[in-house]
């Protein structure tokens, strides 16, 4: 039984409501922070725990942290990332939807280390109903002094405002976010500069993810330190995976980075292995926009070592055999799954949420899309499997924003593990429509825990 | 200014100082020549504008003297400014020459090339950039994006099929007339240019908007289908206007003047906006005091035979093999290297039969 820090008092009844997460030990974090330390020891502490960033690209949060400007007379802002948009993520929700003081002191505790007076949770447009339940909770925190002037009698003052996008995947980049916060079309800015450096209305700016947020809280009461104890490498804590796919518990599980994909995959405390008994054939381990991993490569590393899901191991062996941890949605497809309708299906979202603002994303999604569906429904030719990976080759790192590269490494990834299938699929297009292909070359020695 | 430090940059083995703050771009544009990278969006005089289109890409293969490490992407070399020290590949690196015309694939895939009835053909950015990166088949075998056309006003029309985003439009609107009533709808390759309910573009300055459109999706509908622009001839001319700077380009076949344009610069930018009046409706040469031929000194069907010439640029002749790393710089259009056509070996009328292409090729070897 993994260590769990932020969804252990997660099912307490009405763990919503400030009276029961009060006397769960809520808002120590915020006595703790405020009373006795400073800003910069409180980043300091985040530091030392070595939380990466669980938005997706893992980048070290204290770090980001320190790099805020911080100019005479310019307010600063904290900005909560909750357009939790990924196909296989639902972390966040969960985490708002069950235990949302958890995120609110969070918030509290980080918007004074970086000295935000005035605080944004932007959510995503399609989470109606979790904007009512933070909203709720931020209206109880400021009843019991936790929000609104002088918390604590600290003379500090803090505000948390709820915003809600509307429904578009572009706006979880933090820059476009920060544009669509104020208004604007949601379109990424062109970096630099930095939000740390001119974000939210030309003020410094962090964009935090929800999880990461509420992770502070436990490195708060228990200390930096003790936080990076747990974990492994430089993967410290703990991390939320919303697994999803074909599995027997499809869900959120809070895993302390230590354990094996397998046993993620097959022990009963998480995934509880392939349901109906099917085989294993590949996995999206951290969310759609993340290379797909045939099952060999899943389980055992490209040496042949154990494959556990922590930011490092997920990721050794490059994109070649490797993927990403990503913003931990895991995807796992079984036998019956075709690859090919499933990078089809990546393309088409990828292609509808390109903001179309740079142009390699604008064209080559919607490009990527048409000959994906001309392979799937049987029209591709085998030209096309290299006219995608030369199209995605020349998508990949010469956009503005990461959505570029997010609709590219779906694709190269299928083809470079798959391509096989999608040559089948040109060469067998009658067939393709009805059976699929693939399984006993990719899964083969795969040992089914009892 | 003049307190500003002054980089060194060095752009396909040339260098140049430049002013704390410059972009790779305009230190590239200072050296000139091949040099300069191709820029479809980005515009000097609209702030804001640039790292759209993706075709001014460079790599930078050291970061500056004091962090020698290169960057591990191409960077968009409107928006990055320079560092002391720092080290640009343009032409003289294959990965941004290969970027590029993945770019310029992408840009082409959904635009119409219906140039031979285009007004903007022959000073199209988008034309010059596909002879120089463009390739002469597509692979792409879709049915294109296409819009209706729509008119924004009555003076210019929107042609959204041939659009490439770049912004600039939208830009001019909100820096030159304060208040903008056009702008970019939807998301992703259906994002159209539009004024969401049909609506008048009814602004003093609002023409230059067509002078800043790098395609002919924004074009003079007072000049529409009346002529091609290489067979007029660009005039400086000049109007005590009350509400503009009066300086305009006409330009002219015989005594008429069949449009008026903005005077735009070597890169193809405008140098003072000028107002609808001038624009479009001064089109009589008494109007104007004219100044002289304009001299265009640029990569467009315009500049081809007689009106070619040099706005005080400095080209790095000296170090052109360098620049090209031992390739031969190719001159745009320059049919008579290429074609054999015009080589004095083959007396045509020396043929007693119509001329066949093997006549042509046989003296090739």
């Amino acid at each position: 039984m993994g260590v769990k820090l932020l969804l252990e008092k997660a099912h307490v009844p009405g763990i919503r409501y400030f009276e029961t997460y009060r006397k769960e030990g809520g808002y120590r974090a915020v006595e703790k922070a405020l009373k006795q330390m400073d800003p910069a020891s409180i980043v300091e502490e985040v530091k030392k725990s070595g939380l990466r960033g669980r938005g997706g690209a893992g980048f070290p949060a204290g770090m980001k942290w320190s790099f805020i400007a911080k100019p005479e007379g310019v307010p600063r802002h904290l900005v909560c990332n909750a357009d939790e948009s990924e196909p296989g993520t639902f972390k966040d929700r969960y985490l708002m939807e069950f235990i949302p003081h958890l995120l609110i002191e969070g918030l509290i505790v980080s918007s004074f280390a970086l000295g935000s007076n005035d605080t944004y949770i932007y959510i995503r447009g399609e989470y109606a109903w979790i904007v009512d339940i933070l909203e709720q909770a931020i209206e109880e925190a400021k009843a019991n002094g936790f929000l609104g002037k002088n918390i604590l009698g600290s003379g500090f003052d803090c505000n948390i405002y709820v915003q809600r996008g509307a429904g578009a995947y572009i706006c979880g980049e933090e820059t476009a976010l920060i544009e669509s916060l104020e208004g604007k079309r949601g379109n990424p800015r062109i970096k630099p500069p930095f939000p740390a450096i001119e974000g939210l209305w030309r003020r410094p700016t962090v964009v935090n993810n929800v999880e990461t947020l509420a992770a502070v809280v436990p490195i708060i009461n228990m200390g930096g330190d003790e936080y990076a104890k747990i974990g492994v490498g430089r993967s410290t804590g703990t991390k939320l995976i919303s697994a999803c796919g074909n599995i027997n518990k499809p869900g959120v599980y809070e895993i302390d980075m230590t354990i094996s994909v397998e046993e993620f995959i097959y022990s009963d405390e998480y995934c509880g292995g392939i349901a109906n008994g099917k085989r294993l054939k590949a996995c999206i381990p951290g969310g759609s926009s993340v290379p797909i991993l045939p099952a060999n490569l899943l389980l055992k590393t490209a040496k042949g070592e154990t494959r556990y899901m922590n930011y490092e191991s997920l990721s050794d062996g490059g994109f070649a055999t490797g993927s990403m941890m990503g913003s931990g949605g895991f995807i796992v497809l079984d036998e019956d799954q075709c690859i090919v309708k499933n990078t089809y299906t990546l393309a088409r979202f990828y292609r509808h949420e390109s903001c179309g603002q740079c142009s390699p994303c604008r064209e080559g999604t919607g490009w990527m899309e048409k000959i994906l569906k001309n392979i799937d429904t049987g029209k591709g030719k085998m030209s096309d499997i290299d006219l995608l990976w030369d199209i995605q080759r020349k998508i990949e790192g010469n956009t503005i924003c990461p959505l570029g590269d997010a609709a590219a490494w779906p694709v190269a990834a299928a083809i470079r593990h798959f391509r096989d299938e999608f040559e089948w699929h040109v060469n067998h297009p009658e067939e393709a429509q009805k059976r699929n292909y693939g399984l006993a070359h990719y899964a083969d020695p795969i040992h089914v825990p009892a | 200014m003049s307190e500003q430090p002054l980089f060194k940059v060095t752009i396909d083995n040339i260098t140049v100082e430049v002013p704390a703050g410059t972009t790779i771009l305009n230190a590239a544009r200072k050296i000139g020549g091949d040099v300069a990278p191709p820029a479809m969006c980005y515009y000097s005089k609209l702030e804001g504008s640039g790292g759209k289109c993706r075709t001014c890409l460079v790599e930078v293969s050291k970061g500056s003297e004091k962090d020698p490490r290169p960057m591990p992407k191409l960077v968009a070399s409107c928006r990055t400014t320079v560092m002391d020290g720092m080290e640009v590949k343009n032409i003289t690196s294959d990965r941004v020459m290969d970027a590029r015309s993945g770019v310029v694939e992408f840009l082409l895939i959904n635009h119409p090339l219906d140039c031979p009835v285009c007004d903007q053909a022959g000073e199209c950015h988008l034309q010059d950039l596909s002879y120089e990166h463009g390739k002469a088949g597509t692979r792409y075998e879709f049915q294109r994006r296409t819009f209706k056309k729509h008119d924004l006003g009555d003076k210019i029309q929107l042609h959204m099929t041939r659009c490439i985003l770049c912004y600039r439009c939208v830009f001019t609107a909100d820096q030159l007339t304060g208040k903008r009533e056009h702008g970019v709808l939807d998301r992703g390759d259906h994002a159209e240019i539009a004024t969401y309910i049909e609506k008048n573009l009814s602004n003093e300055f609002i023409g230059n908007v067509i002078d800043v459109c790098p395609v002919g999706a924004l074009t003079d509908k007072t000049f529409r289908f009346k002529n091609r622009v290489w067979f007029l001839k660009p005039m400086d001319a000049h109007r005590d206007c009350p509400t503009c700077s009066g300086k305009v380009t006409l330009w002219n076949r015989g005594d008429e003047v069949f449009r008026v344009t903005a005077r735009k610069d070597q890169w193809g930018e405008v140098e003072d906006w000028i107002c609808n009046t001038c624009r479009f409706d001064k089109k009589q040469t008494s109007d104007w005091v004219i100044e002289g031929p304009r001299l265009i000194d640029r990569h467009s069907v315009i500049s081809q035979g007689h009106y070619a010439g040099k706005v005080g640029t400095h080209k790095p002749t000296e170090t052109f093999e360098a620049v090209h790393a031992g390739r031969q710089p190719k001159l745009l259009m320059d049919i008579h290297s290429v074609s054999e056509v015009n080589k004095p070996e083959i007396t045509l009328s020396k043929l007693d039969r119509p001329a066949h292409s093997t006549d042509f090729t046989s003296n090739k070897d």
